[in-house]
């Protein structure tokens, strides 16, 4: 069926929700990581090492999902390490970050030689657009569970961290550690748990790049999705449900560059594809300002003090 | 090794602004090696990319593993060596602590400046490089070239593709609109339209060689907009086909066989045959023959080859490209026969004209024919 | 043991302590992929430092590591993190090849002249960009320099592949060629060029900058306590912008000279990250420029053996991305031991 400039939209929409989950699952794991006061650069590396876990355990086991589950504890692993290496008095987070990407990403590259020949079982999709007669929008619409498992802990833990005394703790803690000592809390058991967390929910989204989309493991599936997730954080003002947007909007954007020129629009695809990039930097200097503070910013995180 | 092309009216034509300054055939300078008979033949190979990516660097690793087997030759390898100095260290060190006599530099970026610079120093280690740039007179003695002239598959390819296509609509995902990769657009295109000649094919540009979300990306898009066999020019076309089995088109591969990876659509594929390259350079180093400078083939020399068909591919596409690879291993098809348009409507082969595969005025081709929906402009 | 001597064997100490940790845990690692550690860390220095050519290839890995580490390193002093030592290196190396051909007839020394300072300019500008939207815009300088770092190699990918496309370089799309005779030549008697000399030269410099002048000074209060600066009057503004133009200066010229030492010409190989690597040798050095030479080297060194690596012993490249995760995150760690062996108060970092 003829789509033609309706292929754009389509394409967007598609997108959104394929490159934008991982998104997703990142920016959440490194707002639950930074609202307790800790920034996790190093998610590009448990990103890596997460869509490997997920591949090699989903080859050996057959099962998928199993692999999600085992990309999880890995990135779980790793954020608990980078916790535990900054909550040593004058270690620097960012730097520590920069130094786990490395030995993530090393890591997951070592380790996964075997696994970039063999097929490993690819996770289900869900059919969302059976409605429709358009074959393009039911492609668009085949969405993955994990896109909706992602939309249920953005949700789950934005009202978690309102909410519920768990929440408090967190947040009490990444606004000042002093106030958080004085009343008795585990500031460095609190943070440690956040970051292990957060790297869990990085862990999947990795496994999402590797068993769903674009389904492959190799070393270069990953072109820096952990490190902009730290700037999706902030685009969504540590909002978890704002990440769910800013994600989408992300993978909308990313999708725009490869589809216009399916229409067409050939030239300048350089910079198409750097929309994404252009976009993010434009809206943050838009919204940001010197005179009001970055509204929702966790007052310990060493990137805004 | 159907090295010894003999010598034709060929004139070395040397570098002009048209010329492009890339390989040509021309005479054949002999260098005179001769190699200690009882010594291992010590090869080293070098790969800008992961040596398992189901593509380009693993069609060059399959290659150097046929040697490796070879009891009289000793290889060894390095991947992901960027295109920076470090590829000429890592030459230096193969040479020096290795005792390489001959150095495989796989990737196109690394002739210019580094094997260049490389290779006047150490004037008794032969530099092959894979991409077919050497000119004679320009470039040192001790540097040799070979391509394979995959574009040839890919026009028997794109018969299967043209043949088995629905929807008349063709797509190819490729890295950048360079010569290489715009030949074997062309190549793609000119096979589908000998078989229906009023097929399409639209190209998306990813930027870049490896970019998998962004493949994944151009072969969603181009499936949204009719297409229904994809093929593309990357370095790992995994992405790419399991991206179209996923989405239930055919695909045809490159590089390597991806039919492993979907079962239902793969056609067909254009695929290296590297082994033999190596293995031919192997034997002429043993036995202390001279090296030619510029080797180059397609099907017919058996540089390349074609995959399996699949077996929903009609008889009667079947019979076509059969024909079609008949004529290339006779050495009698010619592809760019004029008159043959661009995709602007301009007449970029007259009538009458006609470009045999080996015409350096192909090298430097920066246009997409008729049929062809995408600009090389970026 | 007298006060002095204590500090001075501290840092020492502790380096050493970290470089043995994290050669264990490494030789863990590697005997766990089934290769013997002692072959491994044997074939580590031959390769690195082992004999006159190793030391030259870890040299020549070293050289633009010490140029884009002063990105990070020298805004480190007014409390910025700043990533953005990738796109400085790009628009540094286009920019400089641009110059050179605009003056196609100029002799050697104003070809290179004109492409330092353009390298040095672009670069300037591109970091000083996300210094002022931190300061004018309180924009994230982490985040804005790592988004710039996309945008300057879409720029020069769409620069260089159309306005300033050389038609001859088909198959690797590039700018002209600068012309043999202005390429920066090697250091006589070594296979080094010059590039090497600029980073050590920058390196001292910064130094003294930082540590010696009063604008240093400056800096290292505004870093300390922006409220405390202002109220004291210095020109915090000012100064985030003027450091930044430095550090993204020295980028530049790295990106420079990979263009008038290596290339001739500005292609997508500018981008090679330099500029990530230079980050971790900052972060290691703990800002300081006079340690980030010799950590450069350490991580030159490191990276030189990853080829040696592959054809002994077999093991992949990504081998040496986890030996330089190991020692930088055990170096790392290791800040939080010093201070703790003295029993005089520690002073401030850097």
């Amino acid at each position: 069926m003829e789509v033609g400039w309706w292929g754009v939209l389509i394409a967007v929409l598609g997108g959104a929700i394929r490159i934008g989950t991982p998104f997703l699952f990142v920016s959440l794991g490194e707002c639950l990581t930074e609202k307790s006061g800790r920034i996790n650069l190093g998610l590009e590396g448990t990103l890596v090492m997460g869509a490997m876990t997920g591949y090699a355990v989903a080859l050996h086991s057959g099962s998928p999902w199993l692999g999600v589950l085992c990309a999880g504890l890995a990135g779980m692993v790793l954020g608990a390490l980078h916790s535990w290496l900054c909550s040593f008095r004058r270690v620097n987070d960012i730097a520590v970050g920069i130094a786990m990407m490395l030995f993530g990403t090393g890591l997951a590259f070592f380790l996964g030689k075997p696994y970039i020949q063999p097929s490993a079982p690819r996770l289900p999709s869900i059919d969302l657009g059976g409605w429709s007669d358009v074959p393009q929008l039911t492609a668009a619409l085949q969405i993955n569970a994990l896109f909706l498992l992602g939309i249920v802990v953005a949700v789950a833990l934005g009202w978690m961290l309102k909410h519920t005394a768990w929440g408090l703790k967190v947040r009490v803690v990444g606004e000042s550690a002093d106030a958080a000592r004085a009343l008795g809390l585990p500031v460095d058991r609190i943070r440690i748990m956040s970051t292990a967390l957060g790297g869990f929910l990085a862990g999947i989204g990795g496994s999402y790049l590797s068993l769903y989309y674009p389904f492959n493991w190799s070393e270069g599936l990953s072109s820096g999705q952990g490190l902009m997730a730290v700037a999706l954080v902030i685009f969504a003002r540590w909002k978890p449900v704002g990440c769910l947007w800013v994600s989408l909007l992300w993978g909308g954007a990313a999708a725009l560059g490869p589809s216009l020129q399916s229409v067409g629009i050939t030239g300048g695809y350089y910079i198409f594809n750097a929309i994404p990039y252009i976009m993010t930097l434009a809206v943050m200097i838009i919204t940001c300002s010197p005179r009001r503070n970055l509204a929702g910013v966790p007052h310990e995180l060493t990137v805004t003090r | 090794m159907a090295a010894s092309r003999k010598l034709t009216r060929r004139q070395v034509l040397q570098g002009t602004a048209a010329a492009g300054a890339l390989g040509m055939l021309g005479r054949f300078d002999w260098i005179g090696q001769a190699w200690g008979a009882t010594d291992k033949v010590k090869m080293g190979f070098i790969f800008v990319g992961p040596r398992d990516d189901y593509g380009y660097n693993q069609a060059h690793f399959e290659g150097k593993s046929a040697v490796a087997k070879l009891d009289w030759a000793k290889a060894f390898d390095e991947e992901k060596v960027p295109e920076t100095i470090e590829v000429q260290k890592t030459m230096e060190s193969m040479i020096k602590l290795d005792g390489a006599q001959v150095i495989f530099p796989t990737s196109f970026g690394y002739f210019d400046p580094h094997i260049l610079k490389v290779a006047p120093q150490y004037p008794n280690i032969q530099f092959l490089h894979c991409g077919g740039l050497y000119q004679e007179g320009k470039h040192p003695k001790n540097v040799g070239s070979y391509f394979g002239y995959i574009d040839e598959s890919q026009y028997v390819a794109g018969i299967v593709a043209g043949g088995m296509s629905k929807s008349g609509k063709l797509g190819f995902v490729a890295a950048k609109p360079i010569p290489q990769v715009l030949r074997n657009i062309n190549n793609y295109m000119l096979g589908a339209r000998s078989i229906r000649p009023n097929c399409t094919t639209n190209v998306i540009f990813t930027g870049d060689w490896s970019l998998p979300v962004r493949e994944a990306e151009a072969t969603n898009s181009l499936v949204d907009q009719g297409i229904d066999v994809i093929t593309c020019h990357v370095d790992s076309p995994k992405v790419v086909i399991t991206t179209a089995e996923k989405r239930g088109i055919y695909c045809t591969g490159y590089h390597c066989n991806q039919a492993k990876l979907a079962p239902r659509g793969y056609l067909t594929g254009a695929e290296w045959n590297w082994a033999k390259v190596y293995m031919d350079y192997a034997e002429l180093i043993r036995k202390g023959e001279p090296i030619p400078h510029l080797i180059r083939g397609g099907l017919k020399e058996g540089l390349v080859k074609v995959s399996e068909y699949h077996q929903t591919v009609t008889e009667a596409v079947r019979t076509q490209a059969e024909a079609a690879k008949a004529k290339f291993m006779s050495g009698s098809m010619v592809v760019y026969k004029g008159p043959i348009k661009d995709n602007t409507g301009r007449v970029v082969i007259a009538a009458g004209k006609e470009h045999v595969q080996t015409d350096i005025w192909l090298e430097s081709m920066d246009w997409l024919v008729e049929g062809v929906i995408g600009s090389t402009k970026s | 043991m007298p006060h002095t001597l204590n500090k001075a064997l501290e840092p020492f100490l502790i380096i050493v302590g970290s470089l043995s940790v994290s050669m264990v845990l490494f030789g863990a690692f590697v005997a766990a992929a089934g290769a013997n550690p002692f072959e491994v860390y044997q074939t580590m220095y031959r390769a690195a430092f082992g004999t006159s050519f190793s030391w030259q290839n870890t040299l020549i890995r070293a050289a633009p590591l010490m140029l884009t580490a002063l990105c990070t390193a020298l805004p480190g002093y007014l409390g910025l993190i700043i990533i953005g030592g990738e796109g400085a290196v790009v628009m540094g190396g286009l920019f400089a090849a641009i110059a050179a051909l605009t003056i196609p007839d100029a002799p050697p020394m104003v070809v290179l002249t004109t492409m330092a300072l353009a390298g040095m300019a672009a670069g300037a500008i591109w970091l000083a960009i996300g210094g002022a939207l931190r300061h004018y815009r309180a924009v994230n300088e982490t985040i804005s320099s790592l988004l710039l770092n996309y945008i300057a190699i879409a720029l020069l990918n769409h620069l260089v592949t159309s306005t300033f496309r050389d038609p001859e370089s088909l198959n690797h799309p590039s700018t002209h060629h600068i012309g043999e005779a202005n390429m920066i030549g090697l250091i006589p008697g070594t296979d080094l060029h010059w590039g090497l000399a600029f980073g050590i030269v920058a390196c001292v410099l910064s130094w003294f900058l930082m540590h010696h002048t009063v604008f240093g000074f400056s800096s290292q209060i505004a870093g300390g306590n922006v409220r405390a600066a202002q109220i004291a009057g210095l020109p915090v503004g000012r100064l985030i912008l003027i450091v930044c133009c430095v550090a993204g200066a020295a980028g530049g010229l790295a990106g420079m000279v990979e263009v008038a030492a290596i290339h001739g010409r500005a292609n997508d190989t500018l981008n090679a990250n330099y500029g990530y690597a230079g980050i971790l040798v900052a972060f290691v050095a703990r800002n300081n420029p006079l340690a980030i030479i010799p950590v450069a080297v350490l991580l030159g060194g490191i990276r030189a053996s990853s080829g040696l690596l592959q054809r002994v012993h077999e093991l992949p490249d990504a081998t040496v991305l986890v030996m330089q995760g190991i020692i930088f995150l055990v170096i790392l760690f290791s800040e939080t031991l010093y201070g703790r062996f003295s029993r005089m108060p520690k002073e401030g970092a850097a």
